[in-house]
C-alpha cells in the first residue's frame, strides 16, 4: 500500500473542554475502503474523536490531514472539505421543515451546483436502494426512527462523499429497527465506501470492520483487525470492556 | 323611549355626519395602519438582525478566547445590542416617542415619521428577544447536520435555522404585533392624528363621549380580530409539516 491510499491521517490529536482533556494524543490513519470501527466506554472520547474528524469539534492540538490537506489549519475553508465527509448522527438530525426529497437535494443543489432534476433523480435512486422511494414527499416526522436514519444516510450519500462518519447511528433506535440500518451500512461497506463508525454493535464491528479501534481515556489503547481484536485482546481495559459487552 | 332614540340619533349625527367626521375617523384609521405597518417592518428587520447577532455571539463567541477579527466584531455588536435592548425595554414608549419628536426631530416636526421610527425601534427590541428565543430553541443537531453537509454559518442560518425558528415563534410575534397596533394609540402625544386622537378630538368637539370612544374601541377590536384570524391561518399552513 502506498501513502496515496491514506484518506485521513490523524497526528497527535488533542481536544480539551475548559481545560479538561478528552482526547490526549491520537494517532491513526484511515485508508480508502477502510471500515474503521471505534469502540469504547461512554466518556472515553470516541464520539469526540469522530466529531473532530470533520471539525464539528475544533481540536486543541495535533493535526488532521484529509486527502493531504491539514484541515485544522484555520486558513483552510473547512466547508469545502466537509462536503466530502458525510456524517450520520445518533439523533438523525433530518431537517423537519423540509420534505424527505428537499432534505436530500438541498446540499447537492446549493453546494454542488447540481440542477434540480439531476439532484432529484440521484436522490430517488439512492432512496430506492434503501427502500424508501415511496416516502420522498413525506416529512421526517412521518417516518419511524429506522426510516429516518436510512434517509439520513442517503442525505450524506447524496453529496457523493469520500468518507462517511457514523456517530452511534443505531443507539437511538428501537431494537427492531437496528437491523435495517445496519444492513444499509453493510451494503455500503461492501461497495467499498470508506467509513468511520462509532458504535456499540460488536457484531457489526466483527463482520464488517477492517480495523477496530478501542479508545480509552482519550487515547487509542488498542487497534487491530477484528479477528485479533476480539479473539486476542491485549489491553487489560479492553479485556474488561469486552467481557462486559459481549 | 322616543326621547332616548332621538337623543341617540342626534349624538350619532353629530359624531359621524356633521363636518364629515366619519371621514376624519377613516383618515385616522389610515394613519394608525400606516404607522403600524411601517413600524412592524422596521421592528422585524431590526429585531432579526439583533437576534442573529446575539445568538451568534452566544453560540460561537461567548466563553471562548476571541481569535479572529470577526469574533471581536460580533463581541462589539453584541454589546451595542445589549445597550439598545436595555434602554428601549427600560423606558416607556411614550417617552421614547416624545424624545424622538421633540428632541431628535425637533427641526422637522414630522409626527408620523417620528412615530413610525420610534414604534419600529421600540418593537424591534421585543421582536429581537422573541426571535432569539426561537433560534436558541432549535436543536444543536440541526446546526451540526447542516454544517456537516458543508453549509457555512450564514447559509445554515438562512436555510435551516431561521425557517424553523420563525415558525416556532409565530404566536409570540403575532402577539407583539397586536401590542404594537394598540401602542400606536399614544401617537397623539406628538400631534399625530391617528385613530385614537381623532376619536378624542370628536369627543371634545361634540361634548359626547359615548359614540366616538366606543367606535374607536370597536375599530381596534375588529382590526385585532382580523389579524388574529389571518395569523391563525398562516400558523395552520406552516404546521402542515409537523404531522
Amino acid at each position: 500500500m502506498t501513502t496515496d491510499d491514506v484518506l485521513i491521517k490523524v497526528e497527535g490529536l488533542e481536544k480539551s473542554f475548559d481545560g479538561v482533556g478528552v482526547l490526549k494524543g491520537i494517532d491513526t490513519e484511515i485508508r480508502k475502503g477502510d471500515v474503521i470501527v471505534i469502540i469504547g466506554a461512554s466518556g472515553s472520547g470516541k464520539s469526540t474523536f469522530l466529531r473532530c474528524l470533520n471539525l464539528l469539534e475544533v481540536p486543541t492540538g495535533g493535526r488532521i490531514l484529509f486527502e493531504g490537506t491539514d484541515i485544522t489549519d484555520p486558513k483552510v475553508d473547512i466547508n469545502l472539505h466537509r462536503r466530502k465527509m458525510g456524517m450520520v448522527f445518533q439523533q438523525f438530525n433530518l431537517f423537519p421543515h423540509l420534505s424527505i426529497m428537499q432534505n436530500l437535494v438541498l446540499g447537492p443543489i446549493k453546494l454542488l451546483n447540481q440542477s434540480r432534476e439531476e439532484a432529484k433523480a440521484n436522490a430517488l435512486k439512492l432512496l430506492e436502494r434503501v427502500g424508501l422511494a415511496d416516502r420522498a414527499d413525506d416529512f421526517p416526522n412521518q417516518l419511524s426512527g429506522g426510516q429516518k436514519q436510512r434517509v439520513a444516510i442517503v442525505r450524506a450519500l447524496a453529496m457523493n462523499p469520500d468518507v462517511l462518519l457514523f456517530d452511534e447511528p443505531t443507539s437511538a433506535l428501537d431494537p427492531e429497527m437496528v437491523g435495517e440500518v445496519l444492513e444499509v451500512m453493510k451494503a455500503l461497506a461492501k461497495e467499498g465506501m470508506t467509513m468511520a463508525v462509532v458504535t456499540h454493535e460488536m457484531g457489526f464491528a466483527r463482520e464488517v470492520g477492517t480495523k477496530v479501534v478501542f479508545i480509552d481515556d482519550g487515547v487509542i489503547a488498542e487497534e487491530n483487525t477484528p479477528d485479533e481484536f476480539f479473539n486476542n485482546p491485549q489491553n487489560p481495559r479492553l479485556k474488561d470492556f469486552l467481557s462486559k459487552v459481549l | 323611549m322616543q326621547e332616548l332614540f332621538s337623543s341617540l340619533k342626534e349624538q350619532f349625527i353629530s359624531t359621524f355626519i356633521v363636518e364629515d367626521r366619519w371621514l376624519q375617523l377613516v383618515e385616522g384609521l389610515g394613519t394608525t395602519l400606516l404607522i403600524t405597518f411601517f413600524a412592524l417592518l422596521i421592528g422585524l428587520v431590526v429585531g432579526s438582525l439583533i437576534a442573529i447577532i446575539r445568538s451568534t455571539y452566544e453560540m460561537n463567541v461567548k466563553g471562548r478566547k476571541a481569535g479572529r477579527v470577526s469574533d471581536y466584531i460580533i463581541k462589539v455588536l453584541n454589546v451595542i445590542c445589549n445597550i439598545y435592548l436595555t434602554i428601549i425595554r427600560g423606558t416607556p414608549v411614550v417617552v421614547q416617542l416624545m424624545i424622538m419628536y421633540f428632541i431628535i426631530f425637533a427641526s422637522s416636526r414630522n409626527g408620523v415619521f417620528a412615530a413610525i421610527l420610534s414604534f419600529g425601534i421600540n418593537s424591534g427590541a421585543y421582536v429581537a428577544e422573541i426571535i432569539r428565543s426561537g433560534i436558541m430553541s432549535i436543536d444543536k443537531g440541526q446546526f451540526e447536520a447542516s454544517r456537516s453537509l458543508g453549509f457555512d454559518y450564514k447559509r445554515t442560518m438562512a436555510l435551516i435555522i431561521l425557517p424553523q425558528a420563525l415558525k416556532n415563534v409565530l404566536p409570540a410575534l403575532g402577539n407583539e404585533f397586536i401590542v404594537l397596533l394598540k401602542e400606536t394609540s399614544v401617537a397623539g402625544y406628538v400631534a399625530v392624528q391617528d385613530l385614537t386622537y381623532i376619536g378624542n378630538l370628536i369627543r371634545s368637539r361634540t361634548y359626547e363621549a359615548f359614540f366616538p370612544l366606543i367606535t374607536v374601541a370597536v375599530i381596534y377590536l375588529v382590526l385585532v380580530l382580523i389579524f388574529t384570524f389571518l395569523l391563525g391561518k398562516l400558523e395552520r399552513r406552516l404546521r402542515n409539516s409537523d404531522h
